[in-house]
């Protein structure tokens, strides 16, 4: 077996990733020696508090915007749900209805679910069979009472990359034409940053999703960018901090991390996309050659402009993707599944659901997404492994799956 | 590679929480026991099959029996099964407690619970108990295979589903189960479950279930 340089052949980079060793040493003084109040008065505590507000200028460059509209917060989760209730809490009164789309990440989806138990209605756009969003949908779907529209920009599980700058084109449109200032637009941009241009002005967003523990940053940090026309409620209350937006003491050494993975994102994107790119070509082409009765899903690998350039997720027919990926793990690779199995509702992925792929399809589904540390000999590895894996569960399957959908003559749903 | 972490597969939960497998269901998954592989079937030559689930669900299962027809001693059995690691792992411990100390008899069989095949391997996770109750079906129906082959339809389980036909005790289920395999006429549902025509009342009531499943399962198209 040939040798690895790492103990581990990690292609879950869209579940999170390591922080950047860059990242880590500009972090730590933060922890031992410049741990001062950014609140407090004293040299320390002015050291943390421009600590912060370079961090903060190097995020509003690096979403083309001010430093007035960049909000740090305790994660994407929380800056998804300070953009949501922030807005609905603020805006009520000018209607209740609010859209997104089917394939959203759970940040959103359980925080629309709450408000559908508060009264306000919400339209879930379908998506097609590769997970785009469609921009005729969308404007059909807007009413005088929208007063929210939150549309991922990258999709985690198949990697679309939704056309956001349209939509919000769109809804620009739609505001000048009906003289409103709704609907207000947020996306999600958690599985964008690494790779997509994130020029809000671009992308005509109002408010805008991301976090550090996608991008070699810390975990528990996360920014919220908000146009200052934008008015929207606190989630919590506190000491004032953020402008009051989010109050509670920063995580110095956590932003300054942030602000240092976006330089480095910056200096190292263009080569970095066109490496992984090759390594997911050079992936995908073995697997092709190696094993049968495999299915790409999500758009095709070739447009970098609709797909995520780590991303690939596949389907092998015949077999279920947590024995799979147990069996992965035990040669220490990692990945991820839109098995039921490893979901408490016991359903499959929404997303593969979503872009229609039945639940069988969805069962036997890997997601492998490739990140700075991964190499040519890694992947020879992985293919060293799988191979054989997806041969002997094939063989212990009772299961026989036709490749095209259609011709599978058994039963979509089961009920026990 | 380094092969000590070879028996450490872990996985979490959504609520975050961590859960492993224990070390026999690490066992029975990573060396399945008793495996009748695909393409060897038909030489297998078994007296009774039963198949429950569907690759839809997650998991499915085809359990193999041989049965010597005087004693009602199972001689051998083998499996199949399409799902995550509690079910091979629950299929396989299965096939060994039922084939362990020269065979189960299929009353002795029949008392085998969801909750023994757990206590065998050492625990399931909560999330994973309908993995060993896929297993425990898999067998009843094997076994109602069995009774019916053998003439004894009297002694088909029919616990849990109300029963269609008394004269040959088929039940809404076992229609059910026959359309999942394909099934779509009164007669091929007949071929299904080997039995022959049935009581003349009841079959306004199968051909209707018939039409109700097909309907269920098959009505609605995905793409």
């Amino acid at each position: 077996m040939k040798k690895l340089e790492s103990q581990f052949v990690y292609l879950d980079h869209a579940a999170t990733t390591s922080v950047d060793k860059r990242v880590k040493k500009t972090m730590d003084p933060f922890y031992t020696t410049n741990f001062g109040n950014p609140s407090s008065l004293y040299a320390s505590g002015l050291f943390s508090k421009r600590a912060i507000d370079k961090s903060r200028k190097i995020v509003a460059d690096f979403f083309h915007t001010n430093s007035y509209n960049i909000y740090f917060t305790g994660g994407g989760t929380e800056s998804i749900n300070m953009a949501i209730f922030g807005v609905v809490k603020k805006h009520a009164k000018s209607g209740k209805h609010l859209i997104t789309s089917k394939i959203e990440h759970e940040a959103v989806l359980s925080s629309m679910k709450r408000l559908e138990k508060e009264d306000f209605e919400v339209t879930y756009l379908d998506v097609d069979v590769d997970g785009f969003v469609s921009l005729n949908d969308l404007k059909k779907a807007i009413r005088p009472d929208t007063v929210l529209i939150s549309v991922m920009y990258a999709n985690n599980e198949i990697g679309t990359v939704e056309p956001i700058a349209e939509i919000g084109r769109l809804i620009l449109k739609h505001r000048k034409d009906n003289n409103t200032i709704y609907p207000i637009f947020h996306t999600d941009a958690c599985q964008a940053t690494n790779y997509l241009d994130m020029d809000v002005e671009k992308l005509h967003v109002d408010l805008m999703s991301t976090n550090g523990s996608k991008i070699y940053a810390a975990k528990g940090v996360g920014v919220l960018f908000k146009r200052k026309e934008i008015k929207i409620e606190p989630l919590f209350y506190g000491g004032g901090q953020e402008s009051g937006l989010r109050s509670g003491t920063e995580d110095v050494p956590a932003i300054v991390g942030l602000g240092k993975a976006l330089e480095i994102i910056t200096e190292e994107r263009e080569a970095e996309i066109k490496r992984l790119v090759g390594l997911r070509q050079y992936f995908w082409d073995k697997l092709q050659e190696k094993i049968a009765k495999i299915r790409l899903n999500g758009p095709c690998l070739d447009d970098l402009k609709t797909r995520l350039p780590n991303n690939l997720n596949v389907t092998f027919l015949d077999i279920e993707g947590e024995a799979l990926l147990l069996y992965l793990d035990a040669v220490n690779i990692m990945c991820s599944t839109g098995s039921a199995c490893t979901s408490l509702s016991l359903d499959p992925s929404h997303v593969l659901t979503a872009c229609g792929l039945p639940y069988e399809y969805s069962h036997g589904s890997l997601r492998f997404t490739l990140g700075k540390e991964n190499n040519k000999k890694q992947i020879d590895y992985v293919m060293e492994h799988l191979p054989r894996i997806v041969e002997k569960l094939r063989k212990i399957s009772p299961v026989n799956l036709a490749y095209d959908p259609n011709k599978n003559n058994h039963p979509k749903i089961h009920q026990r | 590679m380094n092969t000590a972490n070879t028996n450490q597969a872990k996985i979490r939960d959504n609520q975050g929480n961590a859960w492993v497998y224990s070390n026999i269901v690490k066992d029975h998954f990573f060396n399945p026991r008793n495996i009748l592989f695909s393409g060897e079937e038909d030489e297998y030559e078994a007296d009774a099959t039963g198949r429950v689930g569907s690759p839809a669900c997650g998991d499915e299962m085809v359990l193999w029996l041989k049965i010597d027809p005087k004693t009602e001693k199972i001689k051998d059995c083998k499996w199949q099964t399409f799902g995550c690691g509690s079910a091979i792992a629950s299929t396989s411990m299965l096939s060994v407690m039922l084939t362990e100390n020269d065979g189960l008899t299929i009353d002795e069989a029949l008392k085998i619970k969801p909750q023994d095949i757990m206590g065998r391997l050492g625990g399931l996770p909560n999330r994973k108990i309908h993995c060993s109750v896929l297993g425990d079906k898999a067998l009843q129906s094997a076994i109602n295979d069995w009774f019916r082959k053998t003439g004894q339809h009297k002694c088909v389980s029919t616990a849990g589903s109300k029963v269609i036909d008394k004269e040959l005790n088929i039940t809404d289920h076992d229609i059910e189960e026959a359309v999942l395999e394909g099934a779509k006429t009164l007669e091929e549902v007949q071929n299904k479950l080997k039995v022959g025509a049935s009581s003349p009342d009841s079959i306004p009531e199968i051909e209707q279930l018939i039409r109700f499943y097909s309907e269920k399962y098959y009505g609605e198209s995905y793409f």
